[in-house]
């Protein structure tokens, strides 16, 4: 039979697996992004194990030990392996701890703007007409204030605190979901699977979410990795304002705050925790970037 | 035999608004184009880029509608822009592409594909849709080990079938083809056509067959319209028109395809020794 | 003495499941003044096999040959200065889409100029001269204007000419035509393959017709090299090859042709051939 002839010369591998191995072959091949990913799973181990792993409690104050230098300076302690800080807690136990502070800030910030920001971009770029003008104005909006700043502002609303800050960062991060959705959604809604599928009867709902929605993920994915990091920062720098996290809260950036007045002399109180930030932000970007080499198959070569 | 598909004069004009410096202008893409096609039959629909057969495609499926003129399908007039558009029209019309590697959702296994008109259009419960996708995939050539496949691992050709096994999956009583072999290679063409042939004996199949291939269309097709910049300059039999086309831009068109046949290679061959 | 010459090219990309081979031990000649068409399916490698003598392929791909000489010099061995040289003067290539090969951002004239003045250091009045008289000469009408234009200001078929006068500018040896008509209507590629015959004739090019198309073929081509899956099933020259092709895979083609059918239904490619053992080897 010349069909059955025809059909098996074509591949005949499972599909997800096949699909994942060429995923990870060319993110792979990108050997700072793999670096991130390694590290980036060790902050999320970090962060479930901190119980476990953290040798004291992040708040119990040691009256006796007060500003100790990290282990391997001169009046270091071996109790206290990165030092204290200047109510006497332990910083590693702190930075431990702010893994998670840091992480569940990027997970619920990402997940806020993404989910908020797919929904109005796929309407927007669905409907178009005075619909897209009206979102689109508003997010023009919000993009032309400094982020900080209107983050800021909306936490002098809300009211100082890290929900809330979670909330003005997520804000703040939405229009660019919207836009990058939006285009997305734009030059897909013309190809000729979305037709088919409106020749077969379907309707908007199911046009805009169930069948183009899926083909506009990959930018999403990278563009959500990207502003996980920047969610980390921006958050580290409203707490480093006072109007992030509160102490005694062992965030990063409220960490940082506390221990501005020692910056000449007690070096550790004030790097590690901003190496702590730089060292996550930059994982997090490089794995970003290594996401975007795997999924934009516009970069891709062969 | 009942006459599956009527057009009366349909026109469709588009409307390009003025920016700051242009004026408003309107394209007329259809210039007022009648004909009827026969239960089990195929037209064919001919001409270049640009001629309106694409535009008349996308009325024929109930895509667009048109700006003028009356559309028959199974003797009901149908005016989308009126609210006609019943699930039940919606069914008796389907389409399938050009372009095998854009009509097909890539993030959607081929069983999906096929079984979403299904979940669309009736109350099929899940085993029975399933049972119904697989039928009709082996009905277009491909096997049961594909249903859970996604389009990306399939073949041009084979591609083709799936969009041709999706456009059945409802019954439909009149197929639009838009160009549906012309990104095919040359082997796989043979097939596809072969299949369209097949099924169009067993379900009846009323096609229309839009193409600029004019050995394609003389294989394939009962009656064929010539169109140039949205008039539909010939119409008639396939043989009337092969034999003996009346406008000179069919003449043109006949004259400017390739012959592929050996008495015109050494009439050329000819030729050239003489120069 | 053949002005490119191949012999057993291999070319092999590297891809995410390890190496595919895409051309496998071609060789092929082209004469002086001579029309070789290479057809093929896609996949067949009749494309890349080009692109590969020309040194054009990424980085990925892996180029080896047992010959490839163009007018008698190496092009395999030769510094990439030095095929620039020959590349785009002696040998120059026009491709399927010919919207798509021209620069959006620069007017045609521009376009063709900067070749001339590469290739050739010709003055501004001396370029401006020959652009006319080469848009002359592939029938763009009105040139001395058009040379003004942007590539979205002319139609597909403009376009080609245009691409076709870059190509003819330096007087090249050898001219590639990838598809050249694949993208166009049929009047108009009769048109341009008129066009191309016509100065393959005046200028005693030597004409590489890369195509899938049979009608183009026996339109056009003086000998036919055959391809299928990297290999080449038949060379044959042109009236042979359509009057008693050699090959089963040569005949399945010609007979799935729908001009010449016969019955209801078509035959079809691997009904015909499937039992070729030299072909269970190709089509691996």
């Amino acid at each position: 039979m010349s069909q059955a002839a025809a059909t098996s010369a074509v591949s005949t591998d499972p599909s997800r697996r096949a699909r994942l191995a060429e995923f990870w072959y060319y993110f792979s091949e990108n050997r700072g992004a793999v670096i991130g990913l390694v590290f980036f799973l060790f902050l999320v181990l970090l962060a479930i194990f901190a119980p476990i792993i953290a040798p004291h409690d992040p708040t119990a104050q040691y009256r006796d030990a007060v500003l100790i230098p990290p282990v391997w300076q001169e009046g270091g302690r071996a109790e206290f392996l990165l030092g204290t800080d200047a109510v006497g807690r332990d910083m590693l136990s702190r930075l431990i701890y702010g893994t998670q502070f840091s992480l569940f800030v990027g997970v619920i910030v990402t997940t806020l703007s993404l989910v908020g920001g797919i929904f109005v971009g796929v309407i927007a770029g669905y409907f178009r007409g005075w619909v897209d003008t009206v979102i689109m104005r508003v997010m023009d909006i919000i993009l032309a204030f400094p982020s900080l700043l209107l983050a800021l502002v909306l936490v002098a609303v809300l009211g100082p605190g890290l929900t809330n800050a979670m909330i003005a960062i997520a804000l703040v991060f939405q229009p660019h979901f919207v836009r990058l959705t939006r285009a997305a959604v734009m030059s897909e809604k013309n190809r000729d699977y979305v037709i088919a599928a409106k020749v077969a009867g379907a309707g908007h709902g199911r046009l805009m979410f169930k069948t183009i929605l899926p083909n506009c993920m990959a930018p999403l994915i990278v563009q959500a990795t990207l502003s996980f990091s920047s969610a980390i920062l921006d958050a580290a720098a409203l707490g480093f304002l006072g109007m992030g996290a509160q102490p005694p809260t062992p965030e990063w950036g409220t960490m940082l705050a506390e221990a501005r007045e020692f910056i000449q002399s007690k070096w550790w109180v004030v790097t590690l925790p901003g190496v702590a930030i730089l060292i996550t932000v930059l994982a997090i970007n490089l794995m970003g970037d290594g996401l975007r080499d795997a999924l934009d198959p516009k970069l891709k070569r062969s | 035999m009942t006459v599956v598909l009527e057009a009366r004069n349909l026109v469709r004009d588009y409307h390009i608004p003025g920016g700051l410096m242009k004026k408003a202008k309107t394209v007329h893409a259809l210039k007022g184009v009648s004909f009827s096609v026969e239960q089990g039959k195929t037209l064919a629909i001919v001409g270049e880029s640009g001629c309106g057969k694409s535009t008349l495609g996308r009325i024929l499926t109930l895509i667009d509608p048109a700006t003028s003129g009356d559309l028959l399908i199974d003797g009901n007039k149908i005016d989308i822009t009126k609210g006609d558009l019943t699930p039940e029209m919606r069914r008796k019309v389907q389409i399938v592409f050009q372009n095998p590697y854009g009509s097909l959702n890539p993030r959607q296994k081929i069983g999906d594909i096929l079984t979403e008109p299904l979940i669309i259009n009736t109350k099929t419960p899940a085993d029975e849709r399933r049972e119904r996708g697989m039928a009709m995939l082996k009905k277009v050539g491909l096997d049961e080990r594909h249903y859970n496949r996604y389009p990306h691992m399939f073949s041009g050709g084979q591609r083709q079938r799936i969009a041709i096994a999706r456009a059945l999956m409802l019954n439909p009583k009149l197929l639009v083809l838009d160009e549906p072999v012309s990104a095919l290679d040359l082997s796989v063409q043979a097939q596809v056509l072969n299949l369209l042939a097949d099924l169009q004996d067993e379900f009846q199949l009323t096609y229309v067959f839009i193409s600029h291939d004019l050995s394609v269309v003389r294989y394939i097709a009962d009656d064929v319209m010539v169109m140039y910049f949205g008039e539909a300059v010939e119409y008639g039999s396939r043989d009337e028109v092969f034999a003996d086309p009346k406008h000179s831009y069919t003449k043109t068109l006949f004259a400017a395809t390739p012959r592929a046949d050996v008495a015109s290679i050494k009439a050329r061959l000819a030729k050239k020794q003489a120069a | 003495m053949a002005l490119l010459e191949i012999e057993n090219l291999v070319v092999e990309f590297q891809t995410a499941t390890g190496p595919f081979r895409a051309v496998d031990g071609v060789s092929m000649k082209v004469h002086e003044k001579e029309v070789l068409a290479i057809v093929g399916e896609s996949g067949s490698g009749k494309s890349v096999s080009m692109l590969a003598a020309m040194g054009l392929l990424p980085w990925t791909a892996k180029v080896t040959a047992d010959k490839l000489t163009f007018n008698g010099r190496d092009l395999l061995g030769m510094s990439s200065a030095e095929r620039k040289k020959i590349i785009g003067k002696d040998i120059s290539m026009i491709f399927q889409e010919p919207v798509a090969s021209l620069n959006p951002c620069f007017t045609v004239g521009f376009q063709i100029e900067e070749v001339l003045r590469i290739h050739l250091g010709l003055d501004k009045a001396q370029r401006r001269k020959r652009a006319i008289e080469l848009f002359e000469a592939v029938g763009i009408p009105d040139p001395a204007e058009r040379l003004g234009h942007y590539p979205h200001q002319m139609s597909g078929g403009q376009c080609q000419r245009v691409m076709i006068a870059i190509a003819i500018a330096c007087n090249p040896k050898l001219l590639i035509a990838d598809e050249p008509t694949t993208a166009l209507d049929v009047t108009i590629q009769k048109q341009i393959l008129d066009l191309l015959m016509r100065l393959q004739a005046e200028h005693g090019m030597g004409l590489i017709m890369i195509t899938h198309n049979m009608g183009v073929v026996a339109e056009t081509a003086d000998r036919v090299v055959v391809q299928y899956k990297g290999r080449k099933m038949e060379e044959a020259d042109v009236l042979s090859l359509f009057e008693s092709p050699k090959s089963n895979y040569t005949r399945a083609l010609l007979a799935a042709l729908p001009d010449n059918a016969t019955g209801d239904r078509l035959p079809t490619i691997s009904e015909l051939f499937v039992d070729d053992p030299s072909l269970q080897g190709a089509a691996r």
